[in-house]
């Protein structure tokens, strides 16, 4: 036991020290706050240069003192001929020219002239308000009161609560979605990264011929289980090291852009804009996030990418064993993947759409899919019976593999220069002792 | 020290080792001899636990050999090989450990062997950085660092240079003085004949003899001996019921014969006859080497295997 552990020690130690571990560490958190920044300025950017000046041309004289002022846009009405107002507005920043036809009623057709392109957002709004007058006109000629119109254009809000044993609780579809699939995402990418080092390491030992002086003091199982075993515990420090880091880098980030506004300030700005055409407002989304239960993703997430991991990394590590160089494992990496890519795919269309379903039941206990299936359900609620089960099936799977795997290591490792076959490998299984 | 009793190992479809037993006494320095491929690497795998035989039974001082007995055994395999991007001192200090020093322990002892073998100043470099010559010193002192009572040198001098092969050689000396018992496994016979005190001789998976050198040369005796004189004296020729003459040479002034003597006769009889005739120079009795009863005990069974089995 004591020896698992200096093994283990020295897995851990000799791959956090490396600067390549360091740099990832510290990089894809800032990368992905950079990204988070990034696109809040660019948000905040758009407002800004949203702002501008639109002087009016009326010809047709419908929309004397119609338009109106917004956030954005001021309106000045101007009544000047039309070159002298072109020559006003080129080269000027910010400056719009709306030229209003005569006909407009017949033709529906304005002139926006700009010396540079017209913010698409201006854009809408400023069509948005001339329709809204031209529809009053049109109300007004037809002999329609504009409030009975109003009265009767119905607007439904759905107010999604999910029926827990907790009681009523709102809950978010698109963000849970999105977690979910951000979820299978992760998995998938670490369980092949962390099983491939496990590959990259027994084969090293392999190539380096110091495996046979190190299983002159240790077991096999000894060497596979420390080696399994560290290389793990170097994927969970780093996932809580990006945790950590994204918490607090996400946290100052938040305040160095916000100033001191409250995402509910920020929330309510953006309720205010009148171009509603704003995707899924950032508000909005804070507000959703907020309905997760991210505690439990967390967890989730620890737990299954570990028992995942377990599972996949013994396998990885008996292709490790009996192979002499990395170009020959593709033969043997492929079908062990296949169910990790089959969850994986699947994660997009079926579990996501039906995190409930039969499907999705039996692909979360399943030891080889539940990993990736499972953490793609907890964002939508589990019932706790299903956890256990799947986690405990997921033990077992682990348990199951690793056997199978350090029967084929103890032999792979001791071979060299012979090409490996499934047959072979079946061979090494059955040898005794 | 070590007692292996009718070990027998089945690879897929060989045989690696047939029925093969032996002693080695403690403090000895024993020789695994026999050509590539005759199962010397698989009765090493055994005797390190790293396989299991299938059937017979290795014993360590009277007891079966277990777990606890990894610690005081030391090995250093024919294909060398550390980790090339770790620290050197922190490789040894984790090898020694896995051998159960605790690590106060292993650093002291490394830091005596790195003084012993002048390489201090190599406790922060990594492997990758050393010479090959360098690389097996540093996995000698790897071998024996634990202080084990069991040295097991698989090629052991494979690789180094003349003078560092003579370091090391003085060193495994040194070991075995202070008790420590050394098994040699090695193709090449010649190199360990002088060092042996016993040993082993396999090919294809079976013993062909073993026991002490002397012993077995003794057995091995043809009462054979180069004569040296010279030729100004009247040329000697073989006498009946004494000796015969096999091979003549003259070299300058003196001749050199290889005489057979008779059964029943000693060299006392044939000195007796010869020195009234000539003026003798040098006497000396041709021992057969290790090499050649391997190559004389191989050919009486399969001739025509000798000679592919010769290194």
């Amino acid at each position: 036991m004591n020896k698992i552990l200096l093994i283990i020690r020295r897995e851990y130690l000799s791959r956090v020290k490396k600067k390549s571990f360091l740099l990832i560490t510290f990089l894809v958190p800032i990368f992905l706050i950079a990204v988070y920044a990034i696109a809040i300025l660019l948000a905040v950017k758009s407002f800004e240069s949203n702002q501008a000046t639109v002087q009016v041309i009326d010809q047709s004289g419908l929309f004397e003192g119609k338009l109106h002022d917004t956030e954005t846009i001021t309106f000045v009405e101007t009544s000047g001929n039309v070159s002298d107002a072109r020559a006003g507005i080129r080269g000027a920043e910010k400056k719009l020219l709306l030229i209003i036809p005569e006909n407009i009623t017949e033709t529906s057709r304005v002139e926006l002239l700009s010396s540079e392109m017209a913010n698409v957002g201006t854009q809408k709004t400023i069509s948005g308000q001339l329709e809204g007058v031209l529809r009053d006109i049109a109300f007004e000629k037809a002999g329609i009161d504009r409030r009975t119109v109003e009265a009767i254009r119905p607007s439904v809000t759905i107010e999604a609560r999910e029926l827990t044993p907790e009681g009523e609780k709102q809950s978010s579809a698109e963000a849970t979605v999105g977690i979910a699939m951000t979820l299978s995402i992760v998995v998938y990418i670490c369980l092949f990264l962390y099983g491939t080092q496990v590959m990259r390491g027994v084969i090293e030992e392999k190539n380096n011929r110091i495996i046979e002086v190190i299983i002159s003091s240790v077991k096999p199982f000894q060497l596979m289980m420390g080696k399994i075993i560290g290389i793990g515990l170097v994927g969970l420090t780093q996932f809580i090291l990006w945790i950590i880091l994204s918490a607090t880098l996400m946290g100052g980030a938040r305040m160095a852009i916000m100033d001191d506004m409250t995402i509910e300030q920020v929330a309510a700005t953006q309720e205010q804009m009148p171009s509603g055409g704003k995707p899924a407002a950032y508000g909005d989304v804070m507000q959703a996030l907020n309905t997760v239960n991210f505690q439990e993703i967390i967890i989730g997430f620890l737990l299954y990418f570990f028992g995942g991991y377990l599972l996949y990394s013994a396998l990885f590590a008996a292709v490790g064993s009996a192979v002499d160089s990395e170009t020959e494992t593709q033969q043997f990496t492929f079908p062990i993947t296949l169910p990790l890519l089959f969850a994986y795919i699947l994660s997009f269309g079926v579990l996501v759409n039906d995190p409930n379903g039969p499907l999705s039941f039996w692909l979360s206990m399943i030891p080889l899919t539940s990993p990736i299936a499972m953490l793609v359900r907890i964002p939508f609620g589990v019932p706790t019976w299903q956890l256990v089960l799947s986690f405990a099936l997921l033990a077992g799977g682990f348990v199951l593999t690793t056997w199978i795997a350090a029967r084929i290591y103890r032999i792979g490792i001791l071979m060299y220069g012979k090409k490996a076959s499934y047959k072979e490998l079946i061979k090494w299984f059955r040898y005794k002792g | 020290m070590l007692e292996i009793r009718n070990i027998v190992k089945q690879y897929a479809n060989h045989l690696a080792l047939d029925n093969i037993s032996t002693h080695i006494a403690k403090g000895s320095i024993f020789g695994l001899l026999g050509p590539n491929g005759a199962g010397k690497t698989s009765l090493i795998r055994i005797i390190n636990q790293i396989t299991a035989p299938d059937s017979g039974e290795v014993y360590m001082d009277g007891e079966r050999l277990g777990p606890k007995h990894i610690g005081r055994i030391g090995y250093l395999p024919e294909e060398r090989g550390l980790y090339k991007k770790m620290e050197i001192g922190e490789q040894m200090c984790y090898l020694a450990q896995l051998k159960g020093l605790r690590r106060q322990e292993a650093v002291e002892r490394i830091k005596h062997w790195f003084e012993k073998m002048e390489m201090q100043s190599w406790w922060n470099k990594k492997i990758e950085d050393l010479s090959k010559g360098m690389q097996q010193k540093v996995q000698f002192v790897a071998t024996v660092v634990h202080q084990p009572d069991l040295i097991i040198l698989d090629e052991p001098f494979s690789g180094f240079d003349p003078v560092n092969a003579n370091i090391i050689k003085e060193e495994i000396l040194a070991l075995n003085r202070n008790g420590a018992t050394i098994i040699f496994s090695t193709h090449r016979m010649e190199s360990v004949e002088e060092l042996c005190d016993s040993i082993i001789l396999i090919n294809k998976s079976k013993k062909i003899l073993d026991g002490k050198v002397k012993a077995i040369k003794d057995t091995y005796r043809t009462n054979t001996y180069r004569v040296e004189y010279f030729s100004r004296d009247k040329p000697v020729t073989g006498v009946d019921d004494l000796f015969s003459v096999s091979s003549r040479e003259t070299v300058e002034d003196r001749t050199v014969l290889t005489i057979n003597i008779a059964g029943g006769r000693t060299i006392n009889d044939v000195l007796t006859y010869l020195i009234p005739l000539v003026q003798l120079h040098e006497l000396k009795e041709i021992v057969p080497s290790i090499h050649d009863i391997f190559v004389d005990k191989v050919t009486q069974k399969k001739p025509s295997t000798a000679i592919e089995t010769n290194q």
